[in-house]
């Protein structure tokens, strides 16, 4: 059974046709691409799967469960965690409360066990801090643990997001854009950060990017997307040649 | 002697501001809203003191107990009913509204206990310090607002900083989308938010109420604006912010009472407010913030 299936999809604003008709596979252990201009309705999509917008026409499907129009927090738990093309870090947490409070709902004591500093406070803070501490290591942001997010460079702030999506727990992983703004070596590095987490925490991927260089380099399978609607499915290398892609990418 | 005592007094009621400050600040600063409501919370924990004691004739500590918890419940229902159908609404329809909720609870408090101010045993049995062979005497409820106000702050701090629900707090302040998007439940985080807040009202009226025994529906009013004004004086959002400024806030308006004009002793606290806020706008321990371009 496929980990994330998306039928038929669509949503509008106003008048506005945003993304019609949109339909995707994704099998477990996917690193699957969305690409498409600027403006093809990407993040839009994303968006839906995430519960931020409920679409108007479709479902989707995760793990069989029919999660169409759920809140981004029942979402969350069923299993979809994400990064943003701008990113949303807490800015003025340190890099570890960044990643703890994405643990947040993995690591129960109630409101009063954390007033009155019970034992079980002290237990279950410092499981958090160690599984914090094990997520921050395939970014290699350990060093930085306890600096505060804004004061971290560009580059560490993005791989900060993913960790902080990852404390989740999620099945499925969306990246809005993760290599924006990064020069080709952090792109590089970036590359493999990710190949590693797919393999290591067991996620599947689905990224949205422009640089062309991470999407062959890394991406199995893509999506194109273009004016809201599915332009070309199918494995990367059949994708990137076919001429409707090019097309849509550098004109007639 | 006159000055040292005068001095204890303003940090007396500036503790008191204190605990009010608190309210205010970690509500704005989580939930984003200036809750003018919340002065009149403190009037409804004082009446529900003043209930408990003189009608149930409950011993005193378990009246404000039972304050803590009406007022606790109160904050969570205001926030329900009145301030939650409006999370996306502008920021102005969020404030006439908080207004609009100051009005109904002081009315409600109207109807029910009437116009007459009505006189408040204190809640407070601790025996007065005497210093300097008896020339300066420290009342009981000084000293309780001091060390309840301390503890609060001290508490506060570690709970934001330091729990599972504190940093979620912290995690909306900045971003309740990408909070949500994290698995952490903002309208939950919010209530919560409220209801400490709301507690920390009822534990101000206890301590207000005692200090300044008399007690009508527009008691909560005047103090909760002073205390708004110290939680800018000490930078809104800051929680040893709010501390700072409801000292200083109340050390003033005692020192202007008894140095100045009593007729300007409120007037003063405010034109401080306003020069503090030229000097510096975003208050004694506020964040700058830097506008990206």
């Amino acid at each position: 059974m496929a980990l994330l299936e998306v039928k038929k999809l669509g949503i509008s604003f106003g008048g506005l046709r945003a993304v019609d008709d949109f339909t995707m596979t994704i099998e477990k252990g996917d690193l699957y691409g969305l690409i498409g201009p600027n403006g093809a309705g990407k993040t839009t999509v994303f968006n839906m799967l995430t519960g931020v917008y409920k679409p108007t026409d479709g479902s989707i499907w995760l793990d069989g469960e029919n999660i169409t129009g759920r809140s981004n927090i029942e979402i969350n738990k069923a299993g979809i965690a994400r990064t943003f093309q701008n990113i949303r870090l807490f800015s003025n947490l340190s890099v570890l409360d960044n990643v703890k409070a994405g643990l947040s709902n993995h690591y129960t004591y109630s409101t009063a066990t954390g007033v009155l500093r019970l034992p079980k406070y002290f237990r279950i803070e410092k499981e958090m801090n160690e599984r914090a501490m094990e997520l921050l290591k395939p970014f290699e942001l350990e060093a930085d643990a306890n600096v505060l997010a804004s004061n971290l460079p560009y580059g560490k702030q993005r791989k900060l997001e993913i960790a902080r999506a990852l404390a989740t727990q999620p099945k499925l992983l969306l990246l809005d854009e993760p290599a924006a703004g990064m020069n080709p070596k952090e792109t590089a590095g970036l590359m493999n950060t990710i190949l590693t987490v797919r393999d290591d925490f067991g996620v599947t991927i689905l990224l949205i990017e422009h640089d062309m260089s991470l999407v062959s380099g890394i991406c199995e399978k893509l999506s194109v997307l273009n004016f809201g609607q599915l332009l070309c499915q199918g494995p990367t290398g059949q994708v990137l040649s076919d001429p409707e892609v090019i097309k849509a990418y550098l004109g007639e | 002697m006159a000055f040292l005592d005068n001095l204890i007094n303003g940090i007396s009621l500036g503790s008191i501001y204190a605990v009010i400050a608190l309210g205010y600040t970690l509500v704005y600063g989580i939930a984003k809203m200036l809750n003018f409501a919340h002065g009149d919370v403190i009037m409804v924990g004082g009446y529900v003191i003043y209930t408990a004691m003189s009608s149930l004739q409950f011993n005193p500590y378990l009246s404000v107990l039972m304050a803590i918890c009406a007022c606790t419940i109160l904050g969570i229902v205001i926030e329900k009913v009145a301030y939650k159908p409006l999370r996306q609404a502008t920021s102005l329809a969020v404030l006439i509204t908080a207004i609009g909720v100051s009005y109904f609870l002081q009315n409600m408090a109207l109807l029910i206990f009437g116009e007459k101010p009505v006189s408040f045993k204190s809640v407070i049995d601790i025996p007065n310090i005497k210093l300097f062979d008896g020339q300066i005497t420290i009342k009981s409820e000084t000293t309780a607002s001091i060390v309840i106000s301390v503890i609060i702050v001290i508490g506060l701090s570690l709970f934001v900083n330091k729990t599972k629900s504190g940093r979620a707090m912290l995690a909306v302040s900045e971003d309740k989308d990408a909070a949500q998007l994290m698995g952490i439940n903002v309208n939950r985080t919010i209530s919560l938010t409220f209801a400490i807040g709301s507690g920390l009202a009822a534990i101000a009226g206890a301590l207000l109420c005692s200090t300044y025994p008399v007690l009508s529906n527009t008691t909560g009013a005047m103090p909760g604006i002073k205390a708004f004004v110290a939680a800018v004086f000490g930078g809104i959002g800051s929680i040893p912010g709010a501390m700072i400024g409801g000292l200083l806030i109340g050390v003033i308006e005692i020192l202007g009472r008894a140095y100045i004009s009593p007729q300007l002793a409120d007037a003063i606290v405010f034109a401080v407010l306003i020069v503090v806020l030229m000097v510096k706008p975003t208050g004694i321990l506020g964040k700058k913030v830097n506008e990206k371009v």
